[in-house]
């Protein structure tokens, strides 16, 4: 199964985040001695061979020891490195957690955790494999800015504004080429949605990976059927952009959210949370990973099971917007 | 079954595993061939289980660390009849309940594994239990020796000893090697017997392509009363296929079908010299 073909006539296909963050990293490795990468056994999956060939200096390795791995970039951070700690985001934010908690945020040491093959991108490799609770446990954590970049813009903003922060920040990205989403807006803060589609009728608020087949469900929702929706990459996760929530939520329009992740705890959870507590009504559903024993299948083929496509999120637009089925 | 029919079984097993890992584009090829005969070995001469009454209580368990082969697990246990060798055919399918890794969902799988680090807390548990319930069944786990360098192993190996636990064997699959190179450029492991030793543990070290030497470590009971075993099985990444062997690349590599071709030729020459 592939994603729709439709994206071909208006986006433009980009890399992977995964080659987007290789490359930044040896870029500004290039230029600031301070850039380090720290790996548990991980340089592979991250891409980041080239990098540890040209700057053998800039990189810890750490073995396979997630825990040695975030506790050791605590201490580069507190030194003063910029230390990137890059491992499979289902290990980092589960294996690591109490150093995560400890001593990344509690003890404010400015990490740049990077969960690499995140989400469901490890596919059939099954549950030890997927990240799908990692929103959910960061969220609970204080202190922790939670990031899933939709494209390849997105992505090298976001690790070149890592670098540049003095806190904790945990960035999390899979390994699928991703087209580029609203080229014309090249802005970027971290808590700043971006909206990648306007239109009034619907609004779907996704993050990561998710946001592509968003932007495919409002393109087919504007071709079948008239409906014109605003599109938005929340890639910032917490601090969430409530203000743009309010202004989504403003004309009444239904708002769906779209993640990979599971449904507790996570972007819908928390829009939710912020919309019901501040007296907004809109039709509303979440779109993610249920909680039950996952599908085996490649990333795709749990997208399309989930109805994290651009049919299957449609097809919720149409039953919020009771559209005829 | 025979030393020679064992030995035939091996490279049985190697073509099998190939075949599934070649069908499914996907695989741990080259730590799936260094531990096939210690699996082999376990589950055709050393441990006590019955693909018909696989929850039977008092069966020996084995509970696979480096979950990442499953390849050698899913074909030991098709083979043995735990289900029939066809359901393979769906390994890493949509929908299908074989994963890349071991899941309970499986007849024969004692322990969903895959992340590393894990299965000798679980075993320590499982040899604890025996203990309490003054039964005599073994308790067996597989590790990688870059999965040592998780912290876990070192807790569980003290939990281990202190509670005397003879009646729990860790094999280490000491290929020398992981993802990004060797151990000792990685993470040095060594001197890993040194190591386990100051731990309180009986070791003794085997050539882990000997299936004799891997029978007689692991069915005479602890190397020494009162404290747990470690086998460490020397072995060779991909061994059985010689432009895997020792080849990087071959950790998750995926053979095309020339070199898928040019494996089973190779393994088959091999069985004619047994
Ligand atoms: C906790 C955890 N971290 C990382 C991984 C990813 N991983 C899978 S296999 C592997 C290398 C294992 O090396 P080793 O233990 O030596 O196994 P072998 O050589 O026998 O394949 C790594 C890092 C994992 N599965 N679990
Ligand atoms: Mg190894």
């Amino acid at each position: 199964m592939e994603l729709d073909k439709i994206e071909e006539k208006e986006l433009i296909m980009g890399k992977a985040n995964l080659e987007v963050f290789s490359e930044t990293m040896q870029d500004m490795a290039a230029h600031d001695r301070d850039i380090i990468a720290v790996t548990s056994d991980s340089r592979g999956s991250g891409k980041l061979v080239p990098f540890g060939q040209k700057y053998p200096e800039q990189i810890v390795e750490i073995g396979i020891a997630e825990q040695n791995l975030v506790g050791v970039a605590a201490g580069l951070a507190s030194a003063g490195k910029k230390a990137f700690a890059v491992s499979p985001a289902c290990f980092l934010s589960a294996r690591a957690l109490e150093q995560i908690k400890n001593d990344v945020a509690y003890s404010d040491n400015p990490v740049k955790l990077i969960g690499i093959s995140a989400g469901v991108s490890y596919g059939a490799l099954g549950t030890t494999h997927h990240s799908l609770h990692d929103y959910a446990v960061l969220r609970a954590i204080n202190n922790m800015t939670i990031v899933a970049p939709a494209d390849n813009f997105e992505t090298e903003m976001a690790i070149r504004k890592a670098a540049e922060l003095d806190k904790p920040v945990y960035i999390r990205f899979g390994k699928k080429a991703m087209p580029f989403l609203n080229p014309e807006d090249q802005s970027f803060e971290f808590g700043k949605g971006r909206v990648v589609r306007r239109g009034d009728d619907l609004a779907i608020i996704a993050t990561g990976e998710t946001v592509y087949p968003s932007w495919q469900a409002a393109k087919l929702l504007e071709d079948e059927y008239g409906i014109k929706t605003t599109v938005v990459s929340m890639h910032t996760i917490k601090p969430l952009d409530t203000d743009l929530l309010e202004e989504l939520s403003a004309n009444g329009r239904p708002i769906i959210t779209v993640e990979e992740h599971m449904v507790n705890g996570g972007l819908g959870e928390a829009c939710a949370s912020y919309l019901l507590q501040n007296g907004k009504t809109n039709p509303f559903r979440i779109i993610a990973i249920p909680d039950e024993y996952t599908v085996t299948g490649s990333q795709v083929e749990i997208f399309n099971h989930y109805g994290i496509s651009g049919q299957g999120i449609m097809k919720n637009a149409k039953e919020l917007l009771k559209l005829e089925v | 079954m025979t030393d020679k029919e064992l030995q035939l079984k091996s490279i049985h097993l190697r073509k099998m595993l190939l075949k599934y890992i070649y069908k499914a584009k996907a695989g741990h090829t080259g730590g799936s061939l260094s531990s096939i005969d210690i699996l082999n070995v376990l589950y055709n001469r050393v441990l006590h289980v019955d693909p018909e009454n696989f929850k039977d209580p008092n069966r020996d368990r084995y509970i696979q660390s480096k979950g990442h082969c499953v390849e050698a697990l899913f074909s030991t246990l098709g083979d043995r009849g735990f289900f029939p060798e066809s359901d393979l055919e769906t390994l890493c399918q949509y929908q299908s309940h074989y994963i890349g890794h071991p899941t309970k969902k499986i007849n024969g799988v004692e322990q969903n594994t895959g992340g590393l680090g894990h299965g000798l807390s679980i075993c320590v548990g499982e040899a604890l239990a025996a203990k309490m319930d003054g039964k005599a069944h073994r308790v067996f786990t597989l590790m990688g020796d870059g999965e040592l360098a998780e912290g876990s192993n070192w807790e569980a190996a003290m939990t281990g000893a202190h509670y005397k636990l003879d009646n729990l064997y860790a094999i280490l699959d000491y290929n020398k090697q992981q993802i990004t190179g060797d151990n000792q450029d990685v993470m040095n492991t060594a001197p890993v017997r040194d190591k386990f030793e100051a731990f309180g543990w009986a070791v003794k070290e085997v050539d882990g392509h000997n299936l004799k030497e891997l029978e007689e470590a692991l069915n005479n009971g602890p190397i020494q009363e009162g404290k747990p075993s470690l086998i460490i099985a020397h072995t060779i990444k991909g061994k059985g296929v010689s432009y895997m062997e020792r080849v990087l690349k071959w950790h998750h590599g995926v053979p095309t079908p020339e070199q898928f071709e040019l494996a089973n030729m190779e393994l088959d020459e091999a069985a004619t010299l047994i």
